[in-house]
Formats: C-alpha cells, sequence, structure tokens
C-alpha cells in the first residue's frame, strides 16, 4: 500500500488557504491520484487564522477523521511565527513550506528548530504575487513550492490542470492566468531549503 | 455508457445528480451545510441547463409544501434541506409520506439547535425516523450521489410511492474535495426513466382528491397501507441496488458488510465514520484481531432479520450513534440494532457509543479504543459500560 500523505496548510481569511487545498486537490485527481481537500470551517472571517488540508494518495482514502499528523505544512503568512506551533504532529521526515522573506537558516532560528530533522523551505510568494498577479495573494505560487518541495506531483502538471481551471474563471482575463501561472513558476524556481 | 471521474464536493456531487435527474420542479431554502447544492442548483437554471420550474421560497416549511403541491400535481419534485430547515418543514414533512408522494430530498446532517451549531450529526434526519420517508445514508460523496440517483427510482416504484431522504454528514463530506465518478446523462435519463404518476391532480380526466378529511373511518387503514409500502420498499431497494451496479460498477444493499464474515468483534456504524472505521479495522486485522463492521445504507425501512443474521456470529458488538435520544438508554441506532438482535438464539453482548455530537472529531484512535472495549466485553462476557460517550469530556 502506497504512503497516504497528508498536508497542512496555515493561512489568514482571505489568502486563498482552502482554495489552494482544492486546487492542488484537483490537480492531483487529474493526475490519476485519490485526493481529499478540506477547511477547517470555525468562526472564519478576513485576517483569522484558517486552516485547510490534503490528502493524497494512490490508494482510495476512506478516513473523514481531521489530519493530525501532517507530514507537510505550507504556511501562507509568516506573521504567525512564533504564535502557532506548525510543527505541530509533523513526523522527523517531515517539512515546512513558508511564505517568507527571511532565508530557510533564519526561519529555522526563529522556530528555534535548529538541529530538528524536520526540514524548512522557504519563499518570498507574497513578492512573487505582488510581481506577477499584481496582488498579494500568496496561494497559487505557494502551491509551486509545495510541489518542488514535496515532488508530490510535476511542476507541468500543476501548471496545466491550474491552466485549464483558471481558463473557465478568467477566460476574458488572459492576464490573470498568466499572473498565476508565472507565480508557481517562479515560486518552484526560488524556493530554498535549510 | 461513459464514465467521468472528477474531484467534487459532496454537495457538488449532489448538486450534479439533481441536474442529471431534471426534476419538473426543485422547491428549496437555503442552509448551512446545505447551502451550496441550492446555490449551484439555481445556477443550472439559470444557465438554461435544466428548465426545472425553481421555486424560491421563504422558509423550509414553503419549501416542502410547495414540493408537496407540485408532486401532487404529477410533477417529478425536489427539495434538499439540512438540521433547522427539517425541523421547520416537520409537519409537511409527514404530509408528504401519508399522500404518498414520491419526493426525493437531500438532507446533509447537521447537528439541531440549541446550543447553535452548523456541524455534523444526525440529530436532524433521527427526528424525521418516524415520518413514514425512506432514509438512505451515504458514506462519502460518491455513494451521496449514488444514492440520490437510486432514490427516484425507489420512491417512484409503484409498489413503494413513498418519499426518500438521502444523508450525507454536513461538512464531514458535503465540503471535503474527494474523487467522484458520474455516470453521463444519457445513462441517467434512461436509468431513472420517465415520471408517469397513475393518480394526480392535473388531470382532468381522472379527478381525485388530495389531502382530504381521514377520521375513524379510514385514517387507520391509510396508516396501514403506509405500513406495507416500507415493507414493499425492501425489495424494491435492493433490486435498483443490483441494476444500479450493472450500470456503474458500484452495487448496493440494505447495508455493506466490511470484513464482517468471520468477525468477532464488529461495529454498526452510519456515514462516514464508517469509512475511518474501516481503516481501523484493517490496521487490526493486520494484528490478527478478528474485527469488522457493518455499514448501515437503509435506516427506514430497518433491515431488521438481514441485519440479526449478518451479525450473529459476532462475539461482542457496539453500536455508534451520532446522535442522542434523551430519557432512554443510548441513541436511536443503538435501540434498533438491539431490538433486531432480540431474537436471536444466542445473545450478542452490545454496547453504545455516542460520539460525534457537533461535529465533534472522530480518529482512528477513539474507533481502536472501542474495538479494544469489545475484546474485552468478548473475554470476560458481559459489558462494563452499556451507553459509553466517546470522545467527551466529562
Amino acid at each position: 500500500m502506497g504512503e497516504l500523505l497528508e498536508i497542512r496548510w496555515h493561512g489568514r481569511g482571505g489568502q486563498g488557504a482552502k482554495t489552494a487545498a482544492q486546487l492542488l486537490g484537483e490537480s492531483a485527481a487529474a493526475a490519476g491520484k485519490y485526493i481529499q481537500a478540506f477547511p477547517e470551517y470555525g468562526p472564519e472571517r478576513m485576517g483569522a487564522p484558517v486552516l485547510a488540508f490534503n490528502r493524497i494518495s494512490e490508494e482510495p482514502i476512506t478516513i473523514h477523521c481531521h489530519v493530525k499528523h501532517p507530514r507537510y505544512v505550507v504556511v501562507l503568512d509568516d506573521t504567525f511565527v512564533g504564535k502557532v506551533d506548525f510543527t505541530d504532529g509533523v513526523p522527523p521526515n517531515g517539512a515546512l513550506i513558508i511564505n517568507t522573506a527571511l532565508s530557510p537558516a533564519e526561519m529555522r532560528r526563529r522556530l528555534q528548530l535548529e538541529g530538528n530533522p524536520i526540514r524548512v523551505w522557504t519563499v518570498d510568494a507574497t513578492k512573487i504575487a505582488l510581481e506577477t498577479i499584481g496582488r498579494a495573494i500568496p496561494n497559487t505560487p505557494m502551491m509551486g513550492a509545495l510541489v518542488r518541495a514535496t515532488g508530490i506531483l510535476k511542476l507541468e502538471d500543476l501548471i496545466e490542470d491550474t491552466r485549464r481551471k483558471l481558463e473557465k474563471k478568467f477566460r476574458h482575463k488572459q492576464e490573470v492566468i498568466a499572473g498565476n501561472l508565472e507565480a508557481i513558476r517562479r515560486a518552484y524556481e526560488e524556493v530554498q531549503e535549510g | 455508457m461513459s464514465v467521468k471521474t472528477v474531484a467534487y464536493t459532496g454537495n457538488e456531487a449532489v448538486a450534479q445528480a439533481m441536474k442529471q435527474i431534471h426534476p419538473d420542479v426543485v422547491a428549496a431554502y437555503p442552509i448551512t451545510p446545505q447551502t451550496e447544492i441550492v446555490q449551484i442548483f439555481s445556477t443550472f437554471v439559470a444557465d438554461g441547463l435544466v428548465d426545472t420550474e425553481f421555486v424560491t421560497v421563504e422558509s423550509e416549511h414553503s419549501a416542502m409544501s410547495a414540493t408537496v403541491g407540485a408532486a401532487a400535481a404529477g410533477a417529478r419534485a425536489m427539495t434538499c434541506t439540512s438540521s433547522q430547515g427539517l425541523a421547520l418543514m416537520y409537519e409537511v414533512v409527514y404530509i408528504a409520506a401519508s399522500l404518498r408522494l414520491p419526493i426525493v430530498m437531500p438532507v446533509v446532517n447537521r447537528a439541531l439547535s440549541g446550543p447553535i451549531n452548523i456541524h455534523c450529526d444526525h440529530s436532524d434526519s433521527m427526528g424525521a425516523r418516524d415520518s413514514g420517508w425512506i432514509q438512505l445514508f451515504s458514506e462519502n460523496a460518491q455513494e451521496a450521489y449514488d444514492n440520490v440517483l437510486q432514490a427516484v427510482r425507489i420512491a417512484e416504484h409503484k409498489d413503494v410511492l413513498l418519499p426518500v431522504m438521502v444523508m450525507m454528514d454536513g461538512f464531514i463530506i458535503s465540503h471535503a474535495l474527494e474523487n467522484v465518478t458520474f455516470l453521463d446523462d444519457e445513462t441517467v435519463r434512461r436509468f431513472i426513466g420517465e415520471y408517469r404518476p397513475d393518480y394526480y391532480l392535473l388531470n382532468p380526466d381522472h379527478p381525485i382528491t388530495v389531502g382530504a378529511f381521514d377520521l375513524f373511518d379510514y385514517y387507520f387503514e391509510h396508516k396501514r397501507q403506509q405500513v406495507e409500502a416500507m415493507r414493499m420498499a425492501k425489495p424494491v431497494i435492493l433490486e435498483v441496488g443490483q441494476e444500479y451496479g450493472r450500470l456503474s460498477g458500484r452495487s448496493y444493499g440494505l447495508f455493506e458488510g466490511y470484513r464482517l464474515e468471520d468477525a468477532e468483534l464488529a461495529i454498526v456504524v452510519l456515514g462516514s465514520t464508517a469509512g475511518t472505521a474501516k481503516a481501523v479495522v484493517d490496521g487490526l486485522r493486520r494484528e490478527g484481531v478478528k474485527a469488522g463492521l457493518l455499514k448501515l445504507r437503509v435506516f427506514r425501512p430497518f433491515p431488521r432479520e438481514e441485519l440479526a443474521q449478518a451479525l450473529r456470529h459476532v462475539r461482542a458488538l457496539a453500536v455508534l450513534d451520532r446522535s442522542d435520544s434523551f430519557g432512554v438508554v443510548g441513541g436511536p441506532l443503538f435501540a434498533e440494532v438491539r431490538a433486531a438482535l432480540y431474537d436471536l438464539p444466542e445473545r450478542i453482548p452490545t454496547v453504545n457509543y455516542i460520539y460525534g455530537l457537533g461535529g465533534r472529531d472522530i480518529d482512528l484512535e477513539m474507533i481502536g479504543r472501542v474495538y479494544a472495549d469489545l475484546a474485552e466485553i468478548a473475554r470476560t462476557g458481559r459489558p462494563r459500560e452499556l451507553v459509553t460517550y466517546l470522545g467527551v469530556r466529562e
């Protein structure tokens, strides 16, 4: 039986954590995998901390409980640092992928993870989003960073599937589609491990 | 026939089923977590993908009233709801069943107020268990889609003519994206067929009265006929489940036994928790523990004999209830299962776990604890507690 991969997304209401989990799930499903994508529905409002989750597997997924031990954690907003324990439940072979201007080494120090086997990847996804999409919505670039850090999908599969979906929603706004796809590609290239 | 696998939420899958059923009338009022079904279906109407008469009512009481009116007139009519919405339509829910109107209603399970809560438990549909509706529970988005399509055939069968509720767990299924395989529109159209009622109001050649006053002279006979219709529903549900299996590769029965044939320790459960429990069963089997489970699909009509037959060999049994019944011993599923086992020659020690009220998570470890309790009950022959509250702070 293949591994059941679990991912947790940390974001603030409005940053697109739920959408990113859904887009990633759809792309993985289009690549022939079994998936789940779901947010944690609390009293959500713009700016409040929100969580979203993915499960991805080569086998059918039957469990429907909360994700407690995610192998990968994606953080859309570094203002959580020091307030939320991103490593909660993450196994030693896991990884954090964080949207921040800080280097992986600096972020590792901030998180007091020196000597911890959990890998830390960072990328300035907000800057990439501003330069490519024109808005500070870091969710699509963080999908690119996640795919690079984990290898759960091929970059080209993610880009092609995202293009298909955006073309349905933004067919009169080609610049939005091009910007999002460029954001994914840049974050894939710029994300760094340390 | 072609099939299409996509990533859909439970709500999207049910809206897709409704689009393919293409009812004559849908009258519905939005309520969390069902809202998306109504919203998505209304976009199908607005985009001209269906020519359903979509009635935007001002409450669920009106939603069910308009659906009853449409069905009595001779239309294929649907609505859908959750929680307080079902509670508000209550008096008309009974009327739909006693008028023998084959309405199909997806119910996205949500806890009843108070305190107010939007998350999943089964208290809403359990409250309607004596209303005369057939009740089908779904484990995941795929089953919700499949059950809604089959519900049309079951409801409209001439031996049945009863309304059907199709349940799925609020948020856990309704708002989670999963892989779902759809039938194509033409296959669905052929499967459900054209609706041709024998008696309906808009038929000037055969005028009828609907909803007449009915006292001690005939009321009792009409109730007796509802009992008979429920009895007739069981073979129809099985027949439709088999036929659907030939079309889709997914057959449906009254319940699903999972590693149950040789199980010594078993649980009975409804809805999405059955999927989580299957993973626990697999884990225990790898350790050599003979664990199994029975996922009940059809809660009404309750498959008493079949269930007792399927469970008669187990040494200890736990019934998991996602709703409680105050002032009696255990939840509604427990009461039914235990009564069904009463006529077996040997008594099976059977205990109840109330879990997940108001959306409280139930995880692998908690279900594992239930099986550990069962192992001890099988060893000692008697339970320590008849009813246990699983995952609550006490």
